[in-house]
């Protein structure tokens, strides 16, 4: 068992290693995933190691590769299917809000559909136009979904081999800014983490700060610095967007009273409004102060030359962490 | 068995070494048009590689060279109109400079600034378009607004290999087909779509034959070849002008670059295959024909480049020193009319900024 240190893309390249390696009706496709490996290199040596038949190169086109993933999945197989930034995961939507969605509901459970789709998302890594897109909350709207989202390599690791195994598709998306931000020991031992369970990363009584994806970072940059001050948060992973583990969160909110919802995606019916509304109505007895999202704005995600300008720092966590504090 | 037979003509003039194969369009008796041609694939591959440079160097964010491909872009942007309407891929840049982008709106936009596709002098072009293929709607859409305003005008939508594989490009085609659109298709086949080869992308033995299914006439071309390209796409877009419909244009390049700058594509691809390509680069093939024609020489061929560096250099300062743009401009330009909710989080923004560093707000 290794104990070696690897990073984020490296668990999910290790978790696909272990999943092809175990069940043989696992399989791989999208664009460049074969002999490139994933322009990430997540699909590293998968080709070499199980052949072509099983780790599929498809043609340039994402409407196909959600639609083939279907028919394979209906057959018993499970596709792991890559689309290779999520900014072009729209031409997928079609046939996983219309097909891979609904096919379990429509056929009463006689045909499912057991598939992962896995793609990279959010920006900060200098890419072009359409590289750095942050639209879970589209997804995570669709009945039939589920939506995973890592934020540190055991996470990644664990949660993406429980979306391989799980009955139903589960959308993957991988905060690739942090891609390669943090190395931990992650056991090749196949335990799944469960999926539609938050994880609380930090306890604290103070506020609870509610987050996902790579703004768990500056998240708990923001936390160390709080804890410097004398302020002790907690931090929650909320890692499932949906199905959403609303039990920890309120869990966290009654005892501390505050809670600051911390997201890349713009702001307007984005995940955060569902946690806020949420908690506004399941722990409003709890509540000392309003429930305050901190997040993208309503804007298109700026080219990269602005994009610090959108995204989120610890600085500014900080302070809406404090802002809520203060509310009498 | 039935074996599918069709017919897809290959057009070149000049071989890998810039001698004539056939006899040569009349045309080019008076060599201006192919030493513009040459001038402007000169200057394409100056403006390419600094841009690279700038990359390397950060100062500019990922590019995709369009090295080896020059020849098609800089053919059709001279034969485009000032009233036909160029729907580009993001290896376009010889053409682009035609057609009225400056070489610092080409490090702008590549640059992750939204004003290098500002320029009022671009005119109903359309920007690069990065989402693979979705361009092909948009050039079918602008030629029906040209074919219902009876406009005698053309589009040229170009797109690469790996392009031709997706619905939109081919839902594109067959509506060019039905509705007799003033299109001209260009598929940019460079042999690769990042490390998918073009066999991997098609089974049929050209890429132009899908415009066969579509009712639409279509032509190889030797894409490295300009006296080709020029007489494919001058053809192509007359026909279209005419209301003759839309033609496909499969021009057969190589991509001599890695993908963009973030890509290593020694990881997929062999070194040999791309060793034979240089030998059939069109820069060098249309040099040779010019040098001996006597229409091309070293004192020009100096001057030349040192025009092109100068040019090239004044654009780099240009871009450096242009200022970022203020961040009300990140939110002005989403709706015709600002709605209030968003006017709010646009002062969220600036009174955000104002508490960080005053450095992030000086040139790049
Ligand atoms: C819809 C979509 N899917 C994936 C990508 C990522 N991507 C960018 S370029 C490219 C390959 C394109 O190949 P081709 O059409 O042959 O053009 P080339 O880059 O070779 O000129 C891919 C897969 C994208 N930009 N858009
Ligand atoms: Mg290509």
């Amino acid at each position: 068992m290794s104990e070696q240190r690897i990073t984020l893309v490296e668990a999910v390249n290790q978790a696909l290693h272990y999943s092809m390696t175990h069940d043989d009706n696992v399989v791989v496709l999208g664009e460049d995933v074969g002999t490139n490996g994933g322009v990430f290199r997540a699909t590293v040596d998968l080709k070499e190691k199980f052949g072509l038949k099983r780790v599929m190169d498809t043609p340039l086109a994402e409407t196909l590769i959600a639609g083939i993933s279907i028919g394979m999945a209906s057959q018993g197989l499970k596709p792991v299917a890559e689309i290779q930034f999520m900014g072009f995961i729209f031409a997928a939507y079609e046939q996983m809000i219309s097909h891979a969605a609904r096919m379990r509901n429509r056929t009463r459970g006689r045909l499912t559909c057991p598939m992962v789709m896995r793609a990279p998302f959010g920006g900060g890594i200098h890419a072009p136009e359409h590289h750095s897109e942050s639209t879970e909350a589209l997804l995570a709207h669709i009945p039939g979904l589920k939506v995973v989202m890592p934020s540190s390599p055991r996470r990644a690791y664990g949660l993406l081999l429980a979306a391989i195994n799980d009955p139903d598709p589960v959308i993957f998306l991988e905060p690739k800014r942090i891609y390669r931000a943090v190395k931990q020991p992650v056991p090749d031992d196949g335990k799944e983490l469960p999926i539609g369970t938050c994880f609380t990363l930090k306890q604290g009584d103070d506020i609870t700060l509610v987050t996902w994806g790579a703004c768990v970072k500056e998240t708990l940059e923001a936390w160390q610095q709080l804890k410097q001050e004398g302020i002790n948060a907690e931090v929650i992973d909320v890692a499932t967007i949906k199905p959403l583990d609303m039990d920890t969160i309120l869990a966290s909110v009654s005892r501390t009273g505050r809670c600051v919802i911390i997201h890349e995606a713009a702001r307007s019916f984005g995940v955060g409004a569902e946690i806020a509304a949420e908690v506004s109505s399941q722990a409003f007895l709890s509540l000392e102060a309003p429930v305050r999202r901190l997040t993208g704005y309503d804007i298109t995600m700026p080219y990269y030359r602005m994009e610090h300008h959108y995204l989120l720092s610890s600085k500014d966590i900080v302070q809406a962490a404090k802002e809520t504090l203060e509310y009498q | 068995m039935i074996t599918p037979r069709v017919e897809v003509p290959f057009l070149q003039y000049l071989d890998e070494k810039g001698a004539p194969i056939a006899p040569l369009p009349d045309w080019t008796a008076n060599p201006d048009i192919l030493l513009h041609y040459y001038r402007q694939m000169v200057l394409a591959r100056v403006v390419d590689q600094k841009a690279i440079a700038l990359q390397r160097t950060g100062q500019m964010g990922t590019y995709p060279s369009c090295m080896g491909q020059e020849a098609v872009s800089t053919v059709f942007g001279h034969l485009l109109q000032h009233d036909d309407v160029l729907v580009p891929y993001y290896r376009d840049v010889p053409g682009q400079l035609q057609r009225g982008m400056e070489i610092e709106d080409i490090y702008l936009y590549w640059g992750g600034d939204e004003r290098g596709s500002a320029r009022p002098s671009q005119r109903k072009d359309f920007p690069n378009c990065v989402p693979i293929a979705t361009q092909a709607g948009h050039a079918a859409g602008i030629a029906t607004a040209m074919r219902i305003r009876n406009q005698h005008n053309a589009v040229l939508c170009s797109c690469g290999d790996g392009a031709t594989s997706k619905g939109d490009f081919l839902e594109a085609l067959n509506l060019a087909g039905v509705w007799q659109l003033p299109m001209v298709f260009i598929i940019n086949n460079n042999q690769w779509a990042i490390s998918v080869p073009r066999k991997l992308q098609c089974g049929a033995p050209t890429l132009a034959q899908k415009g066969i299914a579509a009712g639409l006439p279509c032509v190889q071309v030797d894409g490295n070849d300009v006296i080709a390209l020029h007489e494919a796409i001058d053809q192509a877009l007359q026909h279209a002008r005419c209301g003759k419909g839309a033609t496909v244009i499969e021009a057969i390049t190589y991509r001599l670059s890695d993908h963009t700058t973030a890509d290593d594509a020694t990881r997929y691809r062999p070194s040999e295959e791309l060793k034979q390509a240089w030998l059939k680069e069109p820069i060098k093939r249309l040099q040779t024909w010019l040098h001996q024609n006597d229409h091309w020489d070293e004192g020009k061929e100096q001057q030349l480049q040192e025009e092109a560096s100068a040019k090239v250099q004044k654009a780099v300062e240009n871009y450096l020193n242009t200022p970022h743009q203020p961040i009300s401009e990140l939110f002005d330009y989403h709706y015709a009319e600002i709605p209030p909710g968003l006017e709010s989080q646009k002062e969220e923004a600036l009174s955000r900024m104002t508490g960080q560093a005053a450095g992030q707000e000086s040139s790049i």
